[in-house]
Formats: C-alpha cells, structure tokens, sequence
C-alpha cells in the first residue's frame, strides 16, 4: 500500500514536473488553434516537420560519421572514385517519392483552406494605418478596432513603463472582433491605405489586405475564447503596433451582442454614427483619384 | 616576378605599363587588371558588411527586450530596409563578384578578364550606388523604411529618400549586368586549349549559371524599380488600384527577380564549397557532371517559383498549387548537391584547417536552412509561417551560414595565393569557432519565436517573445564583434606571415590551375596560355 502511494505521488509529481516543460514547449512550436484547420495545418505542420527531422538525423549523420572516421590525422587513405551512378539515381528517386508523399496531403489542406462556401456570417476587415475596421456585412454594424490606450502608453520612446505590468501588452484592442462559436465564419479582407495583413495564430489563416482587393478567408472557431493576433505585413512606422483580437461568444451570447449594437446605434441617432466613422482618405490616393478623372 | 611572367615578356612585345601596378591611388582608380578589381570588390565587400551588420546590431539591441528604448519605430524599419540592402547588393554580392574577378582568369587560365575596362567601370559605379544609399538616409522624410522589397502603396509614402534609393539600386544593377556580361564572355572565350566546358572548375560553372541569372532578371528589377519612381513622381498608376493600376503586381515583377536573386547569392557559395571539400577531403568531386547538372536545374526552377514569397496576396487556388509544387521540387537538385559534398568527404582523408571548417558549417547549417525552406513551401502551412520570424530565421540560415560562410571559406581557401602569405591559423580557426556558435545562437532561436507568432519587422513585441529575443540579441552581438577578428586576420595576413608555396594546400588539386602560379599570384598570370589536358 505504502509502495502505491509513493508511485503515485512520484507520478504527480511527474506530472507537476511536465507542465511547465508542456508550456516552454507551447512557446517553441506552432500552436494547435482551435478551429478543424488550424489543427490539420498542425498535423501537416508536424508530419514535414518530422520528416526533416528523419532526413537530417540521417544525412547528418552520414556527414558527422565521416568527419569523425575518414582523418588524416588518423591514416586515413583517400580513395579515388569520383561518381556512381547507381547512388546518384537512388538519392534523386528516394527524395522525390518523399515530396510526393508530402504532396498530396499539403495539395487536399489547400484545397479545404480554399473553400469558404456554406458561411453564416460574413465580417468585411478594412486595414488603415495603423488600426483595423471590422463590418458585420448585411448587419450595419461597423467600429474600429486599435491598440488598447494601456499599450499604447507604455510602448511609447522611454515611457518608462515596465511592459511586463501590461495585461497583453501589445496585443490587446479597445474593441475586439465579436464572432460566433462553431460558426463558419467569412472574412473579407481589405485596405485603405497600404498592404496590411490579417492574421489569428489560433485560426491558422492569414490573409494580405490590399487596397483595391477584397481577398476571402474563413474559419470556424469550436473553443469561445479571445484569441490574439497582428498585423504581418510591414505597413509604415506602426506597423507593430495594430492587433487584432478576436471574441469568440456562444452563439447565444454573440446573438444579444449583435443586437445590443445594433439597438446602440439605432440610439445614437444612425446618420451621427455614420458620419464618425467615414475612413480619413490617403491625399494621394485622393489626388490620384482626381488624375485620372 | 615569376619565370613565367619573364617568359612571356621575351616571347611577346609588351608596353611597357605591362610590368606591374602603377603607383600611387591612379593604381586604384584606373586599374584594368582583374586582380586589383577583385581586390577593390572584396574590400568594398567587407565595409559593406560591417556597416549592414552595424545596423542589424541597431535592430538587435532594440529587440534585447520589451518596450520602446532606443529609436523610433521609424527608425527602426529604416534600419531593416537598408541592411537588407546592403547587405543582399552591397556585401554578398561584391563579395561573389570579387572572388570572381580574381578567380575565374587564374582558374581557366586565362591573362585577365575579357573587357577589362568594363571590369573597372562595373566596381566604381558600385561605389556611386552605395554612396547614393547611404546617402539616402540623411534625406527629409528619413531612408527608406519599406523593406528591401520596397513594396508599394507603402513605398510611395517615402520621402526624397526615395529617388536616391532607386538610383542606387539603377546603378547596383548596371554594375551588376556589365559584371556578368564580363564573366560570361571571358568564360566563354578566354578558357586555356584543352578545357572544355565540362572540365572547369565548379567555381567557375556556377559563375557562369549565376551570370545568366543577372543578366536575365536585373532589368527586370530595374524595370519594376522605374515605375515606382513614375508612380510617385509622375502620377502613373502601374501599381496604384485607385488609378486602375495593380499593387500585386508590383509583388509578381519583385519576385520574378527576387527569387532568382537568391541564387545568384548562393550558387557562387555551392562553387566555392565545390572547390573546398575535395581539397580538403583529398579526393576528387563526387559527381561533376551531376552537380553542373544540379546546379542548371536549380537556376531554371528559380524562375517558376516566385510566387511562393506571395502565398498570402490571394492567388487562385491553382496558382498556390502550382508554386507549391514547383517549389518542392527545389529539393531535389539541392538534395543531389548536399548528399554528393557528402559523398566527396566519404573515404576520404580529411583535415580541418580554417576553410574546410567554413565548409563544414556551410554544409549542416544550409541545411537546416533547406529543411525550413521545404517546410514553407508547403502553402497550407505557409499561411502560419509567412511573414514571422520563423522566415527570418529561414533566410538568414541560407544567407549567413550559407552564402557568407562560403564566402568567407572562399577568403581563407585563397588568402595565401592573393597575399603570398598564411594567415594566422590559429585566430581564423578562433573566428570560426566564435562565428559559428554565435550565428547558431542568434538566428536558431528565431525558428521559435516565428512559431510562437512572432510577426517580422516590428520594432516591440509581446512580453511573451521576451526570452528567445534576449538570447537573439546576445548571439547577434556575439558574432558581430567576431567579424573584428576576421579583418584583423585579413590585414595580419596581408601584411605579411609565413610565405605560402604555390599549392598552398596539400590537399589542392593541381589539375585546378589557380595552384600552378606562384604565391602570391603575379600581377600578370597566364600571359602565355596554359595548356589542360
């Protein structure tokens, strides 16, 4: 009996032992996400990844046994062959067999990734130097969403504020995006200005918004959460400075939000809201506009 | 002066200019002889990395920890453009077209480049090029802060650094197209009786690929370069969506050039690898024709593969399989490279001096460098790797210890032969050991951080990237001022040291005809040409 309850308490503390060590490794690898493909391109991800791992341990290996075998310092005899062709054509066949292998689950992800047909909501994301608009399409609902002021503060020249006292520093908004859990949910990405690029971890989607292009991504989140992300295409001097976070609510939950923002800005007298939330127009891209009228 | 030398004066009429290098700075300036051009390339080189690496340094200690302490975010991506700049056409490149310059003459026997006026021509207008750049960053509005790919709308929004930065890579690019031309026809025409195309060096064959990779894709860039400067001095809209123009396709032109340009950095570096394991490994190039071969593949497939830079602009889904693929195919010329180098060292008789170790480092390290590279090839997840740092960490894998470290096995391979000395074994194998533990140190962490979500070209980050970007930052700095100690060993060893046979290595194929002339290397070689077998 004693035996068991040392066995068992050295498993605990095993375990104790392995959670830190699970969360360092969380912050070395790709993360799972929570949506059906985030967690096939996480599978895909680990599958090459061990596939390299195989040929490195291998091909390494081949490398680091001659190193250690054929020295001079050891009488190491050179010999003399210069080719072989029976070599050459295994070690071009082999690594094609492998790249097809890879070929064919990497080509039916890409072909689910590209498929947002079937979506019940549908978000329009406009990215602006240096913050995003998120519009529920067909709703009129429609706000910005830019650095939490907390963040903004600290991340000042010399604020002097110590970033590690900032919930989320860097990566929290004012207003989240709001989106429905087990929703497949349909994005529309664009930009005002200049290429900007959207982009959730968790959701394994990325997309660049360009200004004279509506690009389309989709996801559909399963776990309600607030996940984070950021701008990753260089967009001018704040480009580190514009994230998005999203708000995944039980359908329920994100149906009385919907409605509380709709009913908000009903109250707020409808044109008022609208004229607030006219974009600031690029002088060049006005300028040009004119040019070629 | 050599017997040889004396020779050929008896046999020919010379002027009398012809005896060795004029005095003074004219030698400098006005030189046609392609040893001192290589000479000025790989010194210019050499600044050109301490200055692009002096940035790099700027971008590290602003990311050694959280929060904003030293510059401004503008500043910040000044900093990443320009060392991108100079460190892609003003330091890798030069370096390439140095070793070149002194190289491929003395490997195919010929007296000196083909137009050797052209040669000078080429190396000043580098000069007026990186004058113009650095220039730039002293302009109203800043230096160009858009990345190295110099993507619009953002690009536009630069102020008069812009025409200066565009000039400059005019210039860089001219110099880039005369030097080609140059290498192409002294290859073609100037090879010693007897050395057929298949019996050069691989140095020289790589050259030759990478030649016609310039010469095919710098006025592309050129091209694309231009209408920026239209777009935003004349109100064209190539690329502008308002006018009717297309930013993508500024993207599509950009990597049309981009991504061959990435091999006309590393092919010179498989040449110089080529010529170092079988020195070193005492036994000949396992695979000759099936590395010429690898290496003609890998520039044809540089061609059809730009768009995979791209994946996230919103290609159909036919346009993302198809550079997909083309891109996985990559692997397999690379992959007969890396397992023939391996093949060459297996049965051999290897010993570790400093080149032979650069070699090494070269191989594992380029590498893991191609085991990320298929890993992003893979489009679907691309999407979560595109534009991290796990990018990052990719290219500077294939750029540091890929191409620079070759380089810098070419510079120790050679050194003796150019100086008449050897250098300081000890020091170059202490800057070996530093640089490669450093670069390790400062670029492996940077596949984590990427992973974890770490975007690139941000001046701040979370506090949860705070570690690994700590210990970034200390390799950076590490391998930064090692760097100190690979000049000190250049100038040491030029200054003087214990003189060099004309082998030099004991290991070094004389068949390779750069090991038939003495040490140093005469101011003229070749002037009767030698005959191959």
């Amino acid at each position: 009996m004693k035996m068991v309850k040392r066995a068992l308490a050295a498993g605990a503390a095993l375990l104790l032992g392995a959670t830190p060590a699970m969360a360092a490794w969380s912050d070395l690898n790709l993360r799972v996400g929570v949506t059906p493909l985030s967690r096939e391109i996480h599978g895909l991800h680990m599958l090459i990844l061990w596939i390299c791992v195989a040929i490195a341990v291998a091909v390494f290996g081949v490398m680091i046994y001659s190193i250690a075998t054929f020295r001079k310092s050891k009488g190491a005899v050179p010999a003399t062959f210069d080719h072989s062709t029976k070599a050459e054509i295994i070690w071009t066949v082999i690594p094609v067999l492998i790249l097809v292998g890879m070929a064919i689950p990497a080509a039916r992800t890409l072909v689910k990734i590209d498929d947002s047909r079937g979506s019940d909501l549908t978000v329009k994301v406009t990215g602006y130097q240096w913050k995003w608009q998120y519009e529920y399409v067909g709703e009129g609902v429609s706000f910005f969403s830019s650095l939490a002021p907390q963040s903004n503060v600290a991340r000042q020249l010399d604020s002097g504020i110590d970033p590690a006292s900032v919930p989320n520093y860097l990566l929290d908004v004012d207003r989240p995006l709001v989106v429905p859990q087990g929703v497949k949910v349909r994005v529309l990405v664009t930009a005002a200005d200049v290429i900007h690029s959207w982009w959730v971890p968790d959701f394994a989607i990325k997309k660049d918004a360009i200004p004279g292009y509506i690009n389309e991504l989709w996801f559909l989140a399963e776990k309600p959460g607030v996940y984070r992300g950021q701008c990753v295409e260089l967009c001018g001097r704040d480009h580190g400075f514009m994230p998005i976070v999203v708000d995944v609510k039980p359908r329920a939950e994100f149906d009385a939000w919907l409605a509380a923002q709709k009913a908000a800005l009903q109250a707020s007298n409808a044109p008022a809201a609208k004229v607030a939330q006219v974009a600031p127009t690029d002088d060049r891209t006005a300028l040009r506009v004119a040019n070629a009228e | 002066m050599s017997a040889n030398h004396t020779h050929s004066h008896a046999a020919h009429d010379h002027d009398h200019d012809d005896h060795g290098p004029a005095k003074g700075i004219g030698r400098w300036l006005f030189t046609t002889n392609h040893k001192d051009i290589g000479t000025m390339y790989l010194v210019f080189s050499l600044i050109m990395f301490l200055i692009g690496g002096s940035m790099a340094l700027v971008v590290r200690a602003e990311l050694f920890m959280p929060g904003m302490q030293l510059v401004d975010p503008g500043f910040f991506n000044t900093m990443t453009t320009v060392h991108a700049l100079i460190m892609v056409f003003g330091a890798v490149m030069p370096a390439t077209v140095g070793l070149a310059n002194w190289m491929i003459p003395m490997q195919i026997g010929a007296p000196d480049m083909a137009l050797p006026r052209m040669n000078n021509f080429s190396f000043w207008l580098l000069v007026a090029a990186f004058s113009l750049l650095i220039l730039s960053l002293f302009m109203p509005g800043g230096g160009p802060a858009s990345g190295w790919t110099l993507y619009p709308p953002l690009v536009l929004q630069t102020g008069d650094a812009l025409p200066l930065a565009i000039f400059a890579i005019h210039l860089a690019g001219a110099s880039s197209i005369m030097g080609s031309i140059n290498i192409i026809v002294t290859i073609m025409n100037l090879r010693a009786p007897g050395m057929g195309l298949l019996k050069m060096p691989l140095f020289v064959w790589t050259w030759l690929i990478t030649a016609y990779l310039l010469i095919a894709v710098m006025p592309v860039f050129a091209g694309a370069v231009t209408m920026l400067l239209t777009d935003h001095f004349f109100h064209t809209t190539f690329f502008a969506a308002a006018g009717g123009g297309d930013p993508v396709l500024y993207q599509h032109v950009f990597w049309f050039f981009g991504h061959p340009e990435v091999y006309i950095m590393i092919l010179p570096a498989f040449g110089i690898v080529s010529e170092i394991i079988p020195t070193f490994s005492r036994k000949p190039l396992f695979g000759y024709d099936s590395m010429v071969y690898a290496t003609a593949s890998i520039a044809f497939l540089s061609f059809i593969v730009w768009a995979h830079h791209m994946f996230t602009v919103g290609m159909p889904l036919a346009g993302e399989m198809f550079f997909m693929l083309s891109t996985m195919l990559i692997a397999v010329p690379t992959g007969v490279k890396v397992f023939n180098w391996t093949a060459t060292m297996w049965k051999g008789s290897l010993t570790f001096e400093p080149p032979m170790l650069f070699a090494l480092a070269f191989l594992f390290l380029f590498t893991i460098g191609g085991f990320s590279g298929l890993m992003m090839a893979i489009a679907p997840v691309d999407f979560q790797y595109h534009d991290t740092y796990f990018i990052v960490a990719h290219f500077h894998y294939v750029l540091v210890p890929g191409a620079v470290f070759a380089i810098m096995a070419g510079v120790y391979y050679w050194l003796p032969k150019w100086t008449g000395h050897m250098y300081d074994m000890k020091l170059a194998k202490l800057h070996f050991w530093l640089s490669t533990i450093f670069v390790n140190v400062l670029f492996f962490p940077q596949h984590f951080l990427g992973l974890a979500g770490m975007p690139r070209r941000i001046p701040d980050y979370s506090t949860q990237f705070a570690d690994w970007n700590m210990v970034s930052s200390i390799g950076g700095f590490g391998f930064g001022l090692s760097q100190l100690l690979f000049v000190y060993v250049i100038i040491k060893c030029a200054r003087g040291g214990e003189k060099a046979s004309s082998v030099v290595w004991d290991g070094a194929r004389t068949t390779s005809l750069e090991w038939t002339v003495p040490s140093p290397a005469p101011y003229h070689t070749f002037d009767e040409a030698p005959v191959v077998k």
